[in-house]
């Protein structure tokens, strides 16, 4: 036989051999299977096929760490992750990742991971993120969530060339050309040609779009307004700066007079009314990002091929372009925190970016400056070339901007979630009240968000 | 005791008769019958009404970040807010202009169709309850296209007979009138059914007797209508008044509180202060200003209710 020759420990060591043997060459197999389940719950995307982009994306980061990454998408329509948001901060469980609205990381700060080193790595590869996503997701010098790519928008102003040239006089594509140079007349494209032109395409019969009610498209672009006249309303140290303020009366006499050259039921417009006045032809021009343009190309094809995105017009104090960013946050009840800090780090990468920004279109926008030269936006039309200066480029020489900062974001995201900015020049507009009424108002109202803490 | 020990087998089988006994008698007890078939219902109440009442009176006394006791301060806030004693008024105008429209309109149906045949009352009966049935978020959005403000269906028939445009939605009293008219259209059948229902329960005899003695027709609605349906009337008007006043879905849907505010009630701007706003203290406290309101209300009317009763016996 032969075991005849072999004693009894050369028998026990072989079959420990054979036992750390099988156990390493079974090893891959076991290891193999993922042990590990990170649940995320993303924004359900307007474009149907970004969620597809972020489901396969998921997938390949989790085959490849051989993670379980089980991905929900949380709708947006009806508050829904609000809610969620809420609910789980409440009970503290539920999704490992969750995709927080633009005030949200600010809200939930210390429920959540603190991702300094993720952001570290990817500012190191990258660059430097925009400053209102610094502004929105750095709290007490922490990053508590990381400006998500996936349903982060801008809202430069879109065009009707035809329609600005015929009536304003402005031929809007050779101002603003596709490609990174500024062309004739850009630098008098600011907010005192931009009323010139409101009033002459109300005259004609196609006002400029743009919402003036309580809804985020207003409040956005009538805080890039203020921005660009140097008007805040509150400090960073959460100071209530409105009497006295010299910039801010003088943005909001602007707005007053804008807001009668704007289509005169705009106080109660929705985020989908100005894409609806675009898209019917009723409307020269709109502040918002390219889904606008988007639905035109499918519904109103005419519309569509005479659309064209430029920057928002400067004032005194510089262009800004209102900036509405999602960010990814990892809670600080998960139990799968480096997992979900990998899988963050990988959705940030410049692939992934990419391919979320090409599979919607367009329409989401990276955080990082150096990420803004992604092809599709030129390769995008017809036109081709219409959103070329959706993402802010450098000849652009503009900021992201987000309504109420510098404000703290604990008191800033009650004034924008109240329309504080738009409501002061509805008083006036609307109501009949004078401006210092008005700004009395704002000034209490401010008053008694601070002193609720 | 005897040898196999019986006596002893005995005397613990009469304790255990003894103590089943007791126990027997303590579940048969009226009382405490009672008690274990209510329980469900008390498992109920104190789940899904008191504790969430009580989480919200919490809530309310707590600071913005929820980290520390803040006392009354919340409402102190709010009562020095304009914005906030703007959502109470347009809360009180919403609920009483409502209600009163609804129980209106319901009365009026609910004669015409007493008046019906069976037959063909079936058919009007159902047709009428369609608002009813439908889910109001889902209704109202049908009316926000008809008053969307650059497309207003609405405003397109009124400029066939040369009527100027309405602005529906982007001046407030219309926006007010605009939701009270929704709040209207899906609860007025709900008035019409319970007083369809309390029409037929009125003895004919009653009408006959009155009719007899001379009455006029006001006459009879009067004396004889109006009394027999005071009860259901309350009631109706009562629970009504709860629902109007937590109305939440179509000012959310048809003006989102604007313009300026001017359309908020106590639940929306509840949900914008404390979901939209994260600031859910002073959300909890707005919308514990519902309950004494309601409160108040529904004291009046139960005692009303209370007092007829005994009137009648």
């Amino acid at each position: 036989m032969a075991f005849d020759g072999m004693s009894r420990r050369d028998v026990l060591r072989a079959s420990a051999l054979a036992t750390v043997a099988g156990g390493t060459l079974a090893a891959p197999a076991v290891h193999a299977q993922a042990t590990t389940t990170l649940r995320c719950g993303f924004w359900d995307h307007w474009v149907p096929a970004g969620n597809g982009a972020m489901r396969e994306l998921c997938a390949e980061w989790g085959e490849k760490n051989r993670v379980n990454v089980q991905v929900d998408f949380i709708t947006s329509v009806g508050n829904q992750n609000l809610l969620t948001i809420a609910a789980q901060a409440q009970s503290r469980s539920g999704h490992d990742i969750l995709s927080f609205p633009t005030w949200e990381p600010a809200a939930k700060y210390d429920m959540l991971e603190p991702l300094d080193d993720v952001m570290g790595r990817l500012t190191a590869k990258y660059g430097p993120v925009n400053a209102a996503a610094e502004y929105l997701g750095k709290i007490r010098g922490k990053w508590v969530a990381i400006p998500a790519v996936s349903g982060t928008q801008m809202k430069p102003a879109c065009v009707r060339f035809d329609l600005m040239e015929q009536h304003a006089g402005i031929d809007i594509r050779a101002m603003w050309p596709a490609n990174d140079t500024r062309g004739p007349g850009a630098d008098t494209w600011n907010w005192d040609t931009f009323l010139t032109a409101a009033e002459k395409c109300h005259a004609a019969g196609v006002p400029f779009g743009m919402p003036m009610g309580s809804f985020t498209d207003a409040v956005d672009t009538v805080g890039a307004i203020m921005a660009s006249f140097g008007a805040s309303m509150m400090d960073r140290e959460g100071k209530v700066t409105v009497q006295g303020n010299a910039k801010l009366k003088t943005a909001v006499e602007y707005l007053v007079k804008l807001s009668r050259f704007l289509p005169n039921d705009v106080w109660a417009w929705d985020d989908g009314a100005n894409n609806r006045a675009l898209i019917s032809g009723r409307s020269a021009l709109i502040f918002n990002p390219p889904s606008a343009w988007a639905v035109a190309k499918r519904d109103a094809p005419q519309v569509a091929e005479k659309c064209w995105t430029v920057p928002v017009p400067a004032g005194p104090e510089g262009r800004f372009t209102p900036y509405l960013p999602y960010f990814w946050g990892i809670w600080a009840f998960s139990r799968n925190k480096g997992p979900a800090k990998q899988l963050l780090e990988f959705l940030s990468e410049r692939t992934s970016a990419e391919k979320q920004t090409n599979t919607s279109n367009g329409y989401d926008i990276p955080p990082f400056v150096s990420m803004n030269n992604f092809e599709v936006w030129a390769k995008e039309g017809p036109p081709v070339g219409t959103v070329y200066n959706y993402p802010l480029r450098a000849h652009h020489n503009a900021t992201a901007s987000i309504a109420m900062a510098p404000a703290p974001a604990e008191f800033a995201v009650q004034a924008y979630q109240q329309a504080l900015n738009t409501k002061v020049v509805a008083r006036i507009a609307q109501g009949g009240e004078t401006i210092d009424q008005s700004l009395d108002w704002l000034h209490r109202e401010l008053t008694n968000i601070v002193r609720g803490g | 005791m005897v040898a196999d020990g019986s006596h002893a087998l005995g005397g613990m089988a009469s304790r255990d008769r003894g103590r089943a006994n007791a126990m027997q008698r303590f579940a048969r007890r009226r009382s405490t019958i009672a008690f274990l078939m209510t329980l469900p219902l008390l498992a109920i109440i104190v789940g899904l009404v008191a504790y969430p009442a009580a989480y919200a009176i919490y809530l309310s006394t707590l600071n913005r970040r929820m980290t520390a006791f803040a006392g009354t301060l919340n409402f102190e806030l709010l009562f020095e807010s304009d914005t906030f004693w703007m959502v109470a008024f347009q809360s009180c105008f919403f609920a009483i202009t409502a209600v009163v429209l609804k129980a209106s309109i319901g009365f009026w149906l609910a004669h015409m169709l007493h008046h019906i045949p069976d037959k063909g009352q079936r058919k009007w009966r159902g047709m009428l309850l369609v608002p009813w049935v439908i889910p109001p978020a889902l209704s109202t959005l049908g009316w926000w296209w008809m008053f969307d403000p650059s497309y207003s269906s609405i405003n397109w028939l009124l400029a066939v007979i040369s009527v100027p445009e309405v602005p529906w939605l982007g001046h407030h009293w219309w926006a007010r009138i605009a939701i009270i008219m929704v709040n209207v259209w899906i609860g007025a059948p709900f008035f019409m059914i319970m007083y369809l229902a309390a029409l037929k329960s009125v003895p004919e005899q009653l009408y006959e007797a009155a009719m007899i003695d001379g009455a006029s027709s006001f006459q009879r609605l009067r004396y004889v209508t109006l009394p027999m349906m005071a009860n259901i009337i309350s009631i109706t008007v009562l629970f009504s008044l709860i629902v109007t006043f937590a109305n939440y879905d179509i000012v959310r849907v048809l003006t989102n509180g604007g313009p300026r505010d001017l359309t908020h009630v106590f639940a929306s701007y509840a949900f914008q202060v404390g979901i939209l706003s994260g600031n859910i203290p002073r959300g909890a406290a707005v919308s514990l200003f519902m309950f004494p309101i309601l409160a108040l209300c529904a004291f009046f009317v139960l005692r009303s209710v209370t007092r007829r009763n005994k009137e009648q016996m």
